[in-house]
């Protein structure tokens, strides 16, 4: 099935990590997520050379290996199967977090469930009481990485808006996103605001508030897709 | 003279009930499987298990959780695609979880095998799994208190392995094992490989051999992740 075809309106999942990956300057560290945010690595520009870090111990990840040539013991924090790049190093788990929670890495994209207007993140419980919770390294990659990009669909499936004024899920860490990439614009948190950065194509400004929980603020010149 | 080796079953013989044990491995990468299923033969039970994950399929850590041996799981990310042997547990009021961001337990060990018995962290501030712990202001931001963690026992993998103990692990399996190697009274590890002293370059040794008490060697190790593949169940 065509990504693109998926939606009569906004950006695919593809386009979404190519608008991430954008943005992500030359020469940074990056640690991607799960699901969405992973799209990101195969998007970066070839004129840019970004080292991917992944948390259970491999600082310049590669794509994924082909076919039959998969190393059991060479996986990504989604534990799928990677390779790693020439000049690649491994290292164990304390290193690896010395790297995110000293501010060593420049950059995380990541998913949500929900983000306040003030860049509080939610994105590893629906704080229901029946399944063991599970937070893996959420919580140090916002507490410790400079720039915290986020990947996601502007609203839950159900519709609800998952932009919020406060978030109702239990956070991942408080007032720590910088961005949010949707299907339907690119935001920004700033001091006490939440700026259009960019909407997607055949998306108005009404149409995205409407999506929105949170208040947003469109700025006097938004940049264009 | 120092030697380190021992056989299977004599390396977790020991393991007494109600034990704390720290498994490496992060999802199937660095699982030590043989190790694990000598304890399930072994016997002990009412375990604390310190592990990033808690097992795949029906064997390994999964094995010794669904058998009813684990009275508790230490651990970041109870939750595999491929089990619900921890969560069936966890849902029955079977097991305790206490749930520790990775970060976090990686540097409770690191500061625990380390002789720290407690340090600051920006995790977790804020959110629901500070609750109840201490906090501080350093500058402007909020830390969290948390406390290093010592184990009776590390059941570890490597790829090489000699006399004295020194450790060289194998790309991503490396993950948790050599923080767990300084957090234990009691380093148990299964190497693919066993040289003489002196053919691990010292330049390129990862665990020093005083962090390790025992070592076992088990040429062709099964992967967990071929295991779980082939719907391997142990016993």
């Amino acid at each position: 099935m065509s990504e693109t075809t998926q939606r009569s309106m906004g950006w695919s999942r593809r386009e979404i990590a190519r608008n991430i990956a954008r943005d992500i300057p030359d020469g940074s560290v990056v640690n991607l997520g799960i699901g969405m945010p992973e799209l990101v690595a195969s998007c970066i520009p070839p004129d840019r050379e970004v080292l991917f870090h992944t948390e259970n111990g491999l600082l310049g990840m590669g794509p994924p290996p082909q076919p039959g040539e998969a190393d059991p013991e060479l996986i990504n924090a989604g534990k799928q199967p990677v390779t790693a790049i020439p000049g690649a190093a491994y290292f164990h788990h304390a290193d690896s977090f010395a790297m995110v929670r000293g501010g060593h890495i420049d950059i995380c994209v990541l998913g949500a469930m929900q983000v306040s207007e003030r860049g509080d993140l939610a994105n590893w419980s629906m704080g229901e009481g029946d399944a063991a919770p599970a937070v893996g390294g959420a919580m140090d990659l916002v507490a410790g990485v400079r720039t915290i990009f986020i990947a996601m669909t502007h609203c839950a499936s159900d519709g609800t808006p998952k932009i919020v004024e406060r978030c109702t899920y239990p956070l991942t860490g408080a007032a720590v996103v910088s961005r949010i990439y949707t299907d339907l614009a690119i935001l920004e948190v700033r001091a006490g605001e939440l700026g259009v950065v960019e909407l997607a194509p055949g998306v108005d400004f009404a149409t995205l508030q409407r999506q929105t929980q949170a208040k947003l603020v469109m700025p006097r010149v938004p940049r264009t897709a | 003279m120092i030697d380190k080796r021992f056989d299977l079953a004599a390396a977790v013989a020991d393991v007494k009930d109600g034990a704390t044990v720290l498994v490496g491995g992060f999802g199937a990468a660095g699982s030590p499987i043989e190790l694990l299923h000598a304890l399930f033969d072994q016997g002990a039970k009412r375990l604390t298990i310190v592990s990033n994950n808690t097992g795949s399929g029906n064997v390994g850590l999964a094995a010794l959780i669904k058998h009813g041996r684990v009275a508790k799981a230490i651990c970041s990310f109870p939750r595999t695609a491929n089990s619900t042997v921890f969560q069936d547990k966890y849902r029955a009021g079977e097991i305790e979880l206490e749930l520790v961001p990775q970060g976090t337990l990686a540097e409770r060990l690191r500061a625990g095998g380390a002789g720290i018995p407690a340090f600051y962290t920006a995790t977790g501030a804020g959110t629901r799994l500070a609750e109840g712990k201490e906090t501080r202001r350093f500058g402007d931001r909020e830390f969290v208190l948390e406390y290093g963690l010592r184990a009776d026992f590390a059941l570890i993998k490597c790829r090489r392995a000699d006399r004295l103990g020194n450790l060289v692990y194998n790309k991503t399996a490396r993950n948790f094992a050599p923080i767990m190697a300084i957090a234990a009274a009691t380093t148990i590890v299964q190497t693919e490989s066993y040289v003489e002293a002196g053919e691990i370059d010292p330049e390129v040794v990862v665990t020093p051999g005083v962090f390790v008490d025992r070592i076992v060697t088990i040429p062709n190790a099964a992967q967990e992740s071929t295991l779980v593949a082939a719907g391997a169940s142990y016993p």
